[in-house]
């Protein structure tokens, strides 16, 4: 048979905890040609900015998403600060810079339940989501709570972590790290595993640049590119080398998310080792006017905040560019040529965000 | 405090060849966005290894016509519907065109209302 047929895929899928759409065209078990669709739970957030106090929507860009809920509120506060020319005290800069790590270390323990899920492999699925609960308890402790932190404001962070607390925070982590290890042995070593991801949906080098590709699905095709570099909060004073793999494929782009969860654990210990004494936050007054571009590395990749401001206390406009969004372009690439049975998994691995991309 | 950032305003016939040129020179297409002001300001922003470069041009809020850049970088054809469903700017051949139906909106071009749309109506 020759004939071209159009398979849809989603919105509503085993594998998609959220809505995407894709029309799947296939020649026999070949996909041929995807084309997405996203807009089924579009928000318009970006709009309720003209609506919302600037102090106050740090609440609403943390609603952005329910993974990388810190970091989006997190982002648009380095956006208004920057405007604002607000010095944030280095001790927030460092608390900041955990709480980003724990929400990397939970969003990428997620995606393995999620991608194990996605291959049949329940018993994985189940132990990656009880070490992710591990991390949750201490964002739940440090914050008060699990999904939506509320811990960051324009000026700093809300709550202090006490050292003491840190310095058990950064031993749990050292312990879990063997757990950790024990499920990331299985993904990196389990031929079942392997079978599903080495040499599937191979996504080159340059393509990946030229795409716009980012986070763990463009260094995993080879390209050392972490907005971490740029040294927001306190990842200036860290050691901090991207993680990167050169295969391009599924494995690689699994492989780049495990390394990835244990850096995180050592960017954590060194920020507990170093962080100064001083207070979390300033007084913030007056009201912003002004244009900046603010970028952060979420779990996914790169986010954008634009906030632009005339002194009023509401922004002119905020516009949100998530990894997802940007890490769409990818997955149509990848998905060209692939066998119809490796879609779910293909989709899983470039780690969709769809509340995100609905912002 | 934050990383330096270039903006570069333009005029619509300047777009295709300026970013043919960033092209060349190994950026790539970080984000396109839209402002409503008087005008629409629309922000390309590129990046080459941490270098943050912005190319500005405006357009009518009503009306406004923009050529795609999508024939150079494919991912831009993302960008582009939005930009047409969100302010109804039309963006001549776009890779990947959905004719208005990349979102699914009960309102139409909720970021730039036309006039006599109603305030609330706009700012969903």
């Amino acid at each position: 048979m020759s004939g071209r047929t159009t398979i849809p895929f989603g919105p509503q899928h085993p594998v998609l905890p959220e809505p995407l759409h894709l029309d799947l065209v296939t020649e026999n078990e070949t996909v041929v040609e995807a084309i997405p669709s996203i807009g089924f739970i579009h928000r318009g957030l970006e709009g309720l900015v003209e609506k919302k106090d600037f102090l106050d929507f740090v609440y609403i860009a943390e609603r952005v998403c329910g993974i990388c809920s810190f970091i989006h509120g997190l982002t648009y506060c380095m956006a208004v600060e920057e405007i604002m020319k607000v010095e944030v005290p280095p001790r927030a800069n460092y608390l900041r810079l955990i709480w980003s790590e724990l929400s990397r270390i939970h969003s990428h323990l997620m995606w393995m339940g999620f991608t194990a899920d996605a291959f049949g492999f329940e018993n994985l699925f189940m132990n990656a989501w009880r070490l992710r609960e591990k991390v949750l308890d201490i964002i739940e402790e440090t914050t008060g709570g699990r999904v939506i932190f509320g811990s960051c404001k324009v000026g700093g962070v809300r709550r202090d972590i006490p050292d003491e607390d840190l310095k058990v925070i950064v031993k749990k982590l050292e312990t879990y790290k063997r757990d950790i290890r024990e499920i990331t042995n299985v993904f990196i070593s389990d031929s079942s595993v392997k079978h599903r991801f080495v040499g599937v949906g191979v996504l080159e080098k340059e393509e990946a640049y030229a795409l716009g590709t980012v986070g763990p699905t463009l260094r995993a095709s080879g390209v050392a590119q972490d907005t971490r570099e740029l040294g927001y909060a306190a990842y200036g004073d860290i050691d901090l080398e991207p993680v990167v793999e050169k295969a391009g494929d599924c494995y690689a782009r699994c492989l780049v998310r495990i390394r990835e969860i244990f850096a995180s654990i050592d960017m954590i210990r060194q920020a507990a080792g170093k962080i100064p004494a001083g207070p979390v936050e300033v007084k913030v007054s007056g009201t912003p006017d002004g244009e900046f571009f603010a970028r952060a590395e979420q779990p996914r990749g790169e986010v954008i905040y634009y906030a632009k401001a005339d002194g009023d206390k509401f922004l002119k406009r905020l516009r949100i560019r998530t990894p997802t969004f940007a890490n769409i372009p990818a997955m149509v690439k990848i998905l060209k040529g692939c066998e119809l049975a490796d879609v779910p998994v293909l989709v899983l691995t470039i780690d969709p965000c769809i509340s995100c991309a609905e912002r | 405090m934050g990383e330096e950032q270039r903006t570069e305003i333009i005029t619509k016939d300047d777009l295709v060849k300026k970013v043919s040129e960033l092209k060349a020179d190994g950026f790539r297409l970080v984000q396109i966005g839209c402002t409503r002001m008087e005008d629409i300001e629309v922000n390309y922003s590129f990046d080459r290894a941490h270098s943050f470069l912005n190319l500005r041009l405006a357009v009518p809020r009503e009306g406004a016509e923009l050529p795609s850049i999508s024939g150079i970088y494919w991912n831009a054809f993302l960008y582009e519907n939005e930009m047409h469903d969100l302010f109804g700017i039309s963006v001549k051949d776009i890779a990947v065109d959905y004719e208005g139906n990349f979102y699914r909106m009960a309102v139409k071009t909720p970021f730039n209302p036309p006039p006599g749309g109603g305030e609330g109506e706009g700012k969903t």
